[in-house]
C-alpha cells in the first residue's frame, strides 16, 4: 500500500480540438475512496475513461496499480460504471450478471453475491428494460463489482437515487474501502462530496485541489467542500 | 480468443432474441411468405420459379442476417456495453464469432424452414440434395451477419445503418445473376459482379438447382462465400478500438 493506486502527471486529453483535460498531475491514495468533484463538463468522465483505459491521451504520463493506463493486465482489476447504465435492456439482471460473470471468468456465486449487496435480488429475474433508472444503474453497478475488482471507478454512481437508496450505496462503497479496494467516485453533488476522505476538485480540465477531505477545509478555512470550492473557483478566475 | 467467452456471447445474444419473439416470428415467416409470393406470381411459369427460386433461398438470410446484425451491434456500440465489454479481457474476435454463432444458428432454422417449405410446399424442384442447399444458405447468412458487423462500424446512427442496407447489399443483389446471368452482364459489371460474394452463392444455389451431384465448382463456390465472411470477420474486429481518440 506504499504505491499510488492511480499517478497522472501533466495529463492531457483534446478530443475534437476542445481540450477536456489540461494537464492533470495527482496520486491517488490506495484503499480509500476519493471524490472527482466538478461540475458537469469539468474533465471528470475523461480523466475517468482515460484511468479505465477507454480513452486515448494526448500526452502526459497515467500509471494505474503500477501499469500503463490501458495495459492488458488491467482489464480484469478494474470495475468500471459509466454514467448512463451499460447493460443490456433486453436481458433479465440475472442473465446480465451471468454473461458478464463469464467473460471475466468469474464463479457463479459472485453474482449471487453482488446481487445482495446491491439490493437486487428480488428484482433478479426482472428484465432490465421494465426496471426504474436507479434499479438499471444498480444493475450496472453490480456488473462492475463482480470479481472483486482491486479498483473501482464509479462515474455518478447515485444520481436520481432515493436517500434511503444513496446512503446504503455509500455504506457498501465505505466496506469496499475498508476491505482495502481502491474507490474513485465522481459526483457533481456537493453533499456527496463531504463523505469522500479524499477529494479531487476538477475545473475547465484542471485540477484546483487535491487531498484529504480535512486538509482541503484547513486550507481554505471554508466550513464545507462546497465553499471550498467557490472559493478556489473564484480564486481562479 | 477464448471458447468460453465466444460461447458465452453467442448464449447472451440468443437470450436476447428470446426476449423478442416478434422478431424471431418476422426472421422465420417473412422469407416464407415471400417464396410463396413468388410461387405464385410464376404459377402459370414453374420453370422461371425454379430458376429464381434457389437465388432467392441465399438473398433472404443474406440480407436478413446484414439487417439485423448492423443494428444489434450498433445498439451495442451507443448504449456502452460494448466499451464494457471492451474494457473487460474480452477478445474482439470473441465478440465477432459469438454473434456468428449465434445467427449462424438461428440462420440454419431459417435456412432448413424456407427450404422444405419452398420444395415440399411451393413445388420448388432441385436436381442436387437439399442438406447442401441448407449449408449454402447458412454461409450466406454467416456472410450477411459478418458484413453487418462490419458495415455497423461505420454507422453513427441507426438510420444510417438502415442505409446501409441498399449501399451494401443492394447491388449485391442486382448483379449476382438472379436478373441477368452473369456471364451476359456488360464486361465491367461482369467484373464487379465476380468481385462481390453474393455471386458465388447465387451461382452455387443455381448449381445444386441443375446438378444431381456436388460439382468441384460449386465447392469453390462455397469456399468463396466462406473465405468473404472470414475477412469480414477480421475487418470488423480490426474497426473495434479499446481506445477513442
Amino acid at each position: 500500500m506504499h504505491q499510488a493506486a492511480v499517478t497522472a502527471k501533466n495529463v492531457r486529453v483534446v478530443r475534437q480540438g476542445v481540450k477536456a483535460l489540461a494537464g492533470v498531475t495527482f496520486a491517488i491514495t490506495p484503499g480509500k475512496i476519493t471524490g472527482l468533484i466538478g461540475p458537469s463538463g469539468s474533465g471528470k468522465t475523461t480523466l475517468m475513461r482515460a484511468i479505465v483505459g477507454a480513452q486515448e491521451l494526448t500526452g502526459g504520463m497515467l500509471e494505474v496499480l503500477g501499469l500503463s493506463a490501458g495495459s492488458r493486465q488491467l482489464r480484469s482489476k478494474i470495475g468500471y460504471v459509466t454514467q448512463s447504465p451499460a447493460v443490456y435492456d433486453d436481458l433479465t439482471t440475472l442473465q446480465n450478471l451471468q454473461y458478464f460473470a463469464a467473460v471475466l471468468g468469474v464463479p457463479k456465486t459472485d453474482v449471487e453475491r453482488v446481487l445482495k449487496q446491491v439490493d437486487l435480488t428480488k428484482q433478479a429475474s426482472q428484465l432490465v428494460g421494465s426496471m426504474s433508472g436507479g434499479q438499471r444503474a444498480r444493475v450496472s453497478l453490480a456488473v462492475a463489482l463482480l470479481g472483486s475488482p482491486e479498483l473501482l471507478v464509479l462515474d455518478e454512481p447515485t444520481v436520481g437515487l432515493d436517500p434511503v437508496l444513496r446512503e446504503h450505496l455509500w455504506a457498501l462503497f465505505d466496506s469496499l474501502a475498508a476491505e482495502g479496494r481502491t474507490l474513485v467516485i465522481s459526483s457533481h453533488v456537493m453533499d456527496e462530496a463531504e463523505r469522500c476522505p479524499e477529494l479531487l476538485l476538477l475545473r475547465d480540465g484542471k485540477v484546483l485541489n487535491h487531498g484529504t477531505h480535512s486538509e482541503l477545509l484547513k486550507q481554505t478555512g471554508t466550513p464545507n467542500v462546497q465553499a471550498a470550492f467557490l472559493q478556489l473557483a473564484g480564486g481562479a478566475k | 480468443m477464448s471458447p468460453r467467452r465466444t460461447l458465452a456471447t453467442a448464449r447472451r445474444v440468443l437470450q436476447q432474441l428470446h426476449h423478442d419473439k416478434r422478431t424471431i416470428a418476422l426472421i422465420f415467416v417473412v422469407p416464407l411468405v415471400l417464396l410463396g409470393l413468388l410461387a405464385w406470381i410464376y404459377n402459370q411459369t414453374p420453370v422461371i420459379f425454379d430458376m429464381v427460386g434457389p437465388a432467392l433461398l441465399c438473398i433472404f438470410p443474406f440480407v436478413v442476417m446484414f439487417l439485423i446484425t448492423s443494428i444489434t451491434t450498433l445498439r451495442e456500440r451507443s448504449g456502452g456495453t460494448l466499451e464494457r465489454l471492451l474494457a473487460m479481457p474480452m477478445g474482439k474476435l470473441d465478440i465477432l464469432l459469438g454473434y456468428a454463432l449465434s445467427f449462424g444458428l438461428l440462420a440454419i432454422v431459417q435456412a432448413t424452414l424456407a427450404t422444405e417449405v419452398a420444395v415440399h410446399v411451393y413445388g420448388l424442384d432441385i436436381a442436387g440434395p437439399e442438406w447442401f442447399l441448407i449449408i449454402v444458405a447458412l454461409a450466406d447468412a454467416v456472410l450477411g451477419t459478418t458484413l453487418g458487423l462490419l458495415a455497423s462500424a461505420f454507422a453513427r446512427t441507426e438510420f444510417q445503418a438502415v442505409q446501409f442496407m441498399p449501399a451494401f447489399i443492394l447491388p449485391q443483389v442486382l448483379l449476382c445473376g438472379l436478373l441477368v446471368p452473369v456471364a451476359q452482364l456488360p464486361t465491367v459489371l461482369h467484373w464487379a459482379a465476380n468481385c462481390l460474394p453474393l455471386t458465388y452463392a447465387v451461382d452455387a444455389m443455381n448449381r445444386i438447382s441443375f446438378e444431381t451431384t456436388i460439382g468441384r465448382r460449386t465447392c469453390i463456390d462455397l469456399f468463396v462465400v466462406v473465405a468473404f465472411a472470414m475477412v469480414a470477420i477480421f475487418l470488423g474486429a480490426a474497426t473495434l478500438r479499446r481506445k477513442t481518440k
